[in-house]
């Protein structure tokens, strides 16, 4: 069949050429949100990375002169219970809370997507094995399982992190598993069978990018989640240790302090919600751009 | 073996819900219930019949998209329903599938450079980028879209022209049969005589032999050479497609030739229709499956079961104990053939396909 392969149309059309890399950029640049929500993610990380060089105090100083006092020209957002510089905690604090955010939800991510996919598309002994497992996890409450797997790996950021990761896992494998039950039916992977395609390109070409859009959406809301939780180990002193700071160990130290010195919540709150609403808005620009459909 | 078959299907069975789990007992559905046929080098071979009745099943069954409960399928004279690995990836070469909706069947996330490539990238690896690009947009043009459609994504497309793409990736590993699972069903009238011209016109340039799955009988009439009858499982008369359509010898077939709308108006002969739901795959009735929606069924077709039998020529076999008896009554039906203008049309667009000088009637032109 087929007979005339030989005669070789110049393939040096310009539309031929296009790459669909370009298409995806392009259309992620022309949404707004998006690049919102980029630019707040690039200052917090910016401001993270820039921390010893910026001209700010040590926020560990302390100063029992200058105890709760308001954001004045001094001190512009004010200081804490043992008169540290608010911003310079804030500022050293974002190194920690958007790492505990990012790998944390990293590790999730890594984790759970493959086994989800592996649940969904094998079914069988494979899904009831991870399914089980899953199941197992879920039924402790996410903080909880977080404690004691950072209690169990002992205090410190990396830990904390790396528990926070396992106790979201099982989100994104049941969020994962249930997209790819519903994938797997569509004519469009039988037909990847009936070309012969192998199944582990079946899952990267056919499953993979046809999941994805939720779990983007998931892992930006969790990275909130992450946050706090990162906040509620580090109160328990089982993740960043202090006097390090972290925006959840700031916050929770605010909360006893609410009425005399609200700044103190304030801006740990503020940053908290920022970094979030830009992952989120990250997160749907670019599951939009990724989404050939979407215009 | 006869040389001249290129598919077999040896008393084909798949049964679905055999391993139900230890709490719930489903029932075990009958898609496929002993199905026995050859299809012929070269040759178009349409399996027809209602919906729920398994012709589906029995497709992607030959395609080995789903392994038989029981029962062989031959593909050249090998045995191809329990084949791995390599084996399966040379079937995968040489036959191939058109699915039925051309808006689920593409993947939305790869462009139709890519859908159409890959077919290429497993069955021709030495290929190299250049010439698979090349090969992608002679493809192309051969199903008659344009070489830079290749860029675009499915959704950017209409139905008939994503079934030209599906039908693009289909041809790309030079497959010797093509297996379309109602091919045309889910496309607008219009669209559907393009597609089924583009199907006709391939399978004579590239000498394919092609399986088409359908339930409109214009269609079968149209474009296939030999056609089975499927009702509830199993096939009830096979036969060329003039023999079963001008002397239906299985009631099932008279009455499905009955239902076709008739241009003079309603049909005054009641004796052919059939009544009722077609019964449950999974509850199907003993003995011959059509006897709970018979007009003939008598004491026998309860209990026994008929099987495939040669009536008058070889070529034509029916599945049913009255078949002669029954043959006699019927009227041809004539309500599929061809009009003038029809035949006209077609010979005018035989013509311009085949290159020939194409000679428009003013008169004919004319509404």
């Amino acid at each position: 069949m087929t007979q005339t392969a030989t005669q070789a149309p110049a393939p040096n059309d310009p539309l031929l050429e296009a790459r669909p890399e370009n298409r995806v950029w392009k259309k992620f640049r022309s949404h707004k949100s998006a690049m919102v929500g980029g630019a707040l993610v690039v200052f917090f990380i910016a401001i993270a990375l820039a921390a010893p060089i910026l001209p700010i105090p040590d926020p560990a100083a302390t100063d029992w002169g200058a105890v709760r006092k308001a954001p004045s020209g001094e001190n512009w957002m004010g200081t804490d219970e043992i008169g540290r510089d608010v911003m310079a905690r804030l500022i050293w604090g974002a190194q920690a809370s958007l790492a505990a955010g990012v790998v944390s939800v990293g590790i999730a991510v890594l984790f759970g997507v493959p086994l989800g996919i592996v649940a969904g598309y094998f079914g069988g002994w494979t899904d009831a094995v991870i399914s089980r497992c899953t199941e197992a996890l879920l039924a402790v409450p996410f903080l909880i399982l977080a404690i004691a797997l950072a209690a169990f790996m002992g205090p410190s950021l990396t830990n904390a992190m790396i528990a926070i990761g396992i106790s979201a896992t099982p989100i994104f494998i049941r969020l994962t598993r249930g997209q790819v039950l519903s994938i797997k039916e569509e004519d469009y992977v039988e037909s990847a069978r009936a070309i012969g395609l192998p199944t582990p390109k079946i899952l990267s070409r056919y499953i993979f990018p046809n999941v994805l859009p939720p779990i983007l959406v998931q892992a930006t809301l969790t990275i909130a989640t992450a946050i706090i939780a990162e906040a509620s180990l580090s109160f328990l002193g089982l993740g960043q240790q202090p006097p390090a700071p972290s925006w959840g160990s700031m916050l929770n130290t605010a909360k006893n302090f609410l009425n005399q010195a609200p700044w103190m919540a304030m801006w740990p709150g503020l940053s908290i919600f920022f970094v979030v609403l830009g992952f989120n808005l990250l997160g749907d620009g670019l599951r939009d751009a990724l989404d050939p459909r979407e215009h | 073996m006869n040389q001249n078959v290129i598919l077999e299907a040896i008393d084909v069975v798949k049964h679905f819900g055999m391993g139900s789990g230890w709490l719930s007992q489903t029932p075990v559905v009958q898609a496929v219930d002993g199905v026995s046929l050859e299809v012929r080098r070269g040759e178009t071979f349409a399996i027809v019949g209602e919906s729920g009745c398994g012709k589906s099943t029995l497709a992607r069954l030959l395609m080995r998209l789903l392994t038989p409960t029981s029962g062989d399928v031959l593909f050249d004279g090998r045995q191809v329903s329990t084949i791995q690995g390599e084996e399966l990836k040379t079937l995968r070469c040489d036959m191939q599938f058109i699915f039925q909706d051309p808006f689920s069947s593409l993947n939305p996330r790869m462009t139709v450079a890519k859908l159409v490539a890959e077919p290429l990238e497993i069955h021709a690896p030495a290929l190299s980028a250049q010439d698979r690009r090349a090969k992608v947009a002679e493809l192309l043009r051969q199903v008659g879209l344009r070489a830079e459609h290749a860029d675009r994504y499915p959704h950017e497309f209409s139905g008939g022209q994503r079934q030209r793409i599906g039908i693009a990736r289909a041809l790309a590993s030079g497959p010797k049969l093509i297996i379309g699972d109602e091919p045309v069903s889910a496309l607008d009238v219009s669209v559907q005589a393009q597609v089924i011209n583009l199907l006709g016109d391939l399978s004579r340039d590239l000498g394919l032999t092609l399986v088409i799955i359908a339930h409109d009988l214009g269609v079968i009439r149209h474009m296939s050479d030999r056609v089975a009858v499927m009702y509830l499982g199993r096939i009830v008369e096979i036969g060329t497609t003039e023999d079963v359509f001008s002397e239906p010898k299985h009631p099932y077939t008279q009455a499905l030739l009955a239902a076709i709308p008739s241009m003079d108006g309603p049909v005054t002969d009641h004796s052919a229709t059939v009544h009722g739901e077609m019964p449950s795959p999974s509850d199907p009735p003993p003995g011959c499956r059509f006897h709970t929606r018979c007009p003939h069924a008598q004491a026998l077709c309860k209990t026994q079961k008929p099987h495939l039998s040669a009536v008058q020529d070889a070529s034509h076999q029916v599945a049913c104990h009255f078949a002669d008896t029954l043959q006699r009554r019927h009227r041809p039906s004539t309500a599929t053939q061809k009009s003038k203008t029809a035949e006209a049309r077609f010979a005018l667009y035989r013509a311009a396909t085949e290159g020939g000088a194409v000679t428009h009637n003013a008169k004919q032109d004319q509404p």
